[in-house]
């Protein structure tokens, strides 16, 4: 099976090199190909399973309590500017 | 010192033979003296832990009987798998990635240990992000087996395994997505508690595969698991997914015998390739509880092989979307510090979650994992527990990690079908290989069924305790 290694790559915002792609190209196909014997497994009507707690709608009042000061939030934070975290412009200027 | 159980270490402590800082002084030394060998540790919080000390015996010295008894682990010194997030220490999963992140919050389980009057002693190594079965997959290097230093501890958690195996600390804390706190126990041969899908709380663990990660103790013996998972099991508003379910008095309730216990045993688990020594140890271990009054019974599971490719799905999908929030902006460095394995598991998963393979894969991964659950709950219904290996092999030696793709995922396939039933599970040693590798055998239990899977164990630890090999030590 081929697979479109950069797709994927830049789905999962990870920049690879490309001795990187051709490893993990690679790796990948095993995987699938590994993992196909599960369509030995019948399951023609059968639910699937995406959590086994068999809880159901587990809520709790929107109240405030306490938490995190805004510095300890940011604590961590490489870049920031007048107590927010500073990322990178999403949009561009129009000239 | 170092080398007592927990409870062994309360009674001591009860008694004014030591001091909790003695304690942990005695558990600290041993660190020094074995970590150039083991490399259990990613951190050590030496100067915490001593501080954490003086105040246990504070309490220690002021308190009445009665206000001890809110102190379960009053200066117990514990270690952390380094995936529990701690206030001010920092928490790397054994990440490059997360090298300096310092948390501004404790885990649920860490808050619980700390009022319980435990003693941290620092976080251990593990594969990092949890990703691998061999602990060698960490970013500051492979921890050893205290067995043999050739060999690898299991992971993930197999830093938490190797510390108390080497007797660096009283007890310590791991986590398991499939396998991981069980499989390491095994190749460690200490004991790991895996409980219920949702009996502990996941908040504040860094996430792996969120509809799996079960936090629990590892120990030197069964009494220590039922302690610890009595400070930790409960309901958490921070995890919506902890079961609102009655905690019980886990330790105090292990002396029910097995007589009349039916144990069911599945060929499905003896699998082509196990150790010849691990299948003869189980089966004679399953004679023991023979003699002792249970009733074996033969059942038929599920063949364990097709949990190896539900568990990468699922487990890979859930770590793609976990590992997503990792962009150097929040916390952390940014997504160039992912080393292989992460990635390796970071684009499976986002191609089995990607438009047109959704169903071909996670949906598919999911209704297997329906039959999974309820091939254990027809075998529930004729036995009461299910006793397998845990591991098919012994402890592998360093480097069988290499160039292995699918490594933990095939190593844990004794594991992974409980695990993606959200089931209780124990490892618990049974003896040595010739080559003086541990051997270890699971017990499986029903969900919440933590309070048989620990007496069964139990009664099997006392009434072996006599065995030569119960008297074997690590040399380091």
């Amino acid at each position: 099976m081929k697979i479109n290694i950069s797709h994927i790559a830049k789905l999962a915002n990870l920049s690879l090199l490309p001795e990187e792609k051709s490893k993990l190209e690679k790796q990948l196909e095993e995987t699938i190909d590994y993992v196909k014997e599960l369509n030995q497994v019948d399951t023609k009507d059968i639910e699937p399973t995406s959590q086994v707690t068999g809880l159901e709608n587990i809520t709790r009042e929107d109240t405030a309590k306490p938490s995190l000061s805004q510095d300890e939030a940011l604590a961590n934070a490489k870049s920031k500017h007048n107590g927010f975290f500073k990322v990178n412009a999403i949009f561009k200027e129009n000239e | 010192m170092n080398k007592l159980t927990i409870t062994k270490a309360k009674t001591g402590l009860k008694n004014k033979d030591f001091s909790a800082v003695g304690l942990t002084k005695a558990c600290l030394d041993e660190i020094k003296k074995t970590e150039p060998k083991l490399n259990a540790f990613v951190t050590i919080t030496e100067n915490e832990a001593l501080e954490q000390a003086r105040n246990a015996d504070k309490i220690l010295n002021n308190s009445t009987i009665e206000q001890l008894n809110n102190y379960p682990l009053l200066g117990i010194p514990i270690a952390l798998k380094d995936n529990f997030s701690t206030k001010g220490i920092r928490t790397t999963a054994s990440s490059k990635l997360l090298e300096e992140y310092i948390p501004p919050y404790d885990a649920t389980v860490v808050k619980k240990l700390k009022d319980a009057g435990a003693i941290i002693l620092g976080k251990t190594n593990m594969d990092a992000w949890a990703h691998g079965s061999s602990t060698e997959t960490s970013d500051y290097g492979a921890t050893k087996n205290p067995w043999n230093t050739n060999h690898l501890p299991g992971g993930s958690s197999g830093g938490s395994a190797a510390s108390v195996a080497a007797n660096q600390c009283i007890a310590a804390i791991g986590s398991e997505t499939a396998g991981s706190i069980r499989q390491p126990a095994s190749w460690c041969g200490v004991i790991g508690l895996k409980p219920t899908y949702g009996r502990v709380s996941r908040y504040g663990v860094i996430a792996m595969g969120s509809s799996l990660d079960s936090p629990g103790p590892i120990t030197k013996t069964v009494e220590d698991s039922a302690l610890i998972l009595e400070v930790l099991a409960g309901v958490d508003e921070k995890d919506a997914t902890t079961s609102p379910k009655e905690v019980s008095q886990y330790s105090k309730n292990l002396n029910k015998d097995v007589k009349g216990l039916k144990i069911g045993i599945s060929n499905d688990y003896f699998i082509k390739g196990i150790d010849k020594e691990v299948e003869e140890s189980i089966k004679t271990a399953i004679k023991k509880f023979e003699s002792l009054g249970a009733k074996i019974e033969d059942i038929k599971l599920f063949d364990p092989k097709y949990a190896i490719d539900v568990y990468t799905i699922i487990q890979r999908s859930e770590v793609s979307s976990n590992l997503a929030r990792y962009d150097g902006i929040r916390y952390g460095k940014d997504r160039d510090s992912f080393e292989e394995e992460a990635k390796r598991r970071i684009m499976f998963g986002t191609y089995a979650l990607s438009s047109g393979y959704y169903d071909q894969y996670y949906n598919k991964a999911q209704q297997v994992r329906t039959v999974i659950i309820k091939d254990f709950e027809k075998a529930f219904e004729k036995v009461d527990i299910i006793i397998a290996p845990t591991s098919p092999s012994l402890a592998l030696p360093v480097g069988a990690t290499k160039d292995a793709s699918m490594f933990g995922e095939i190593a844990d396939v004794l594991v992974e079908p409980s695990s993606i039933a959200g089931l209780s599970g124990i490892n618990i040693p049974i003896g040595f290989s010739k080559s003086g590798l541990p051997i270890g055998m699971q017990i499986i239990g029903p969900q919440f069924s933590e309070q048989l899977v620990l007496s069964s164990a139990h009664q099997y630890e006392i009434n072996t305790q006599n065995e030569n090999w119960k008297k074997l030590e690590p040399k380091l």
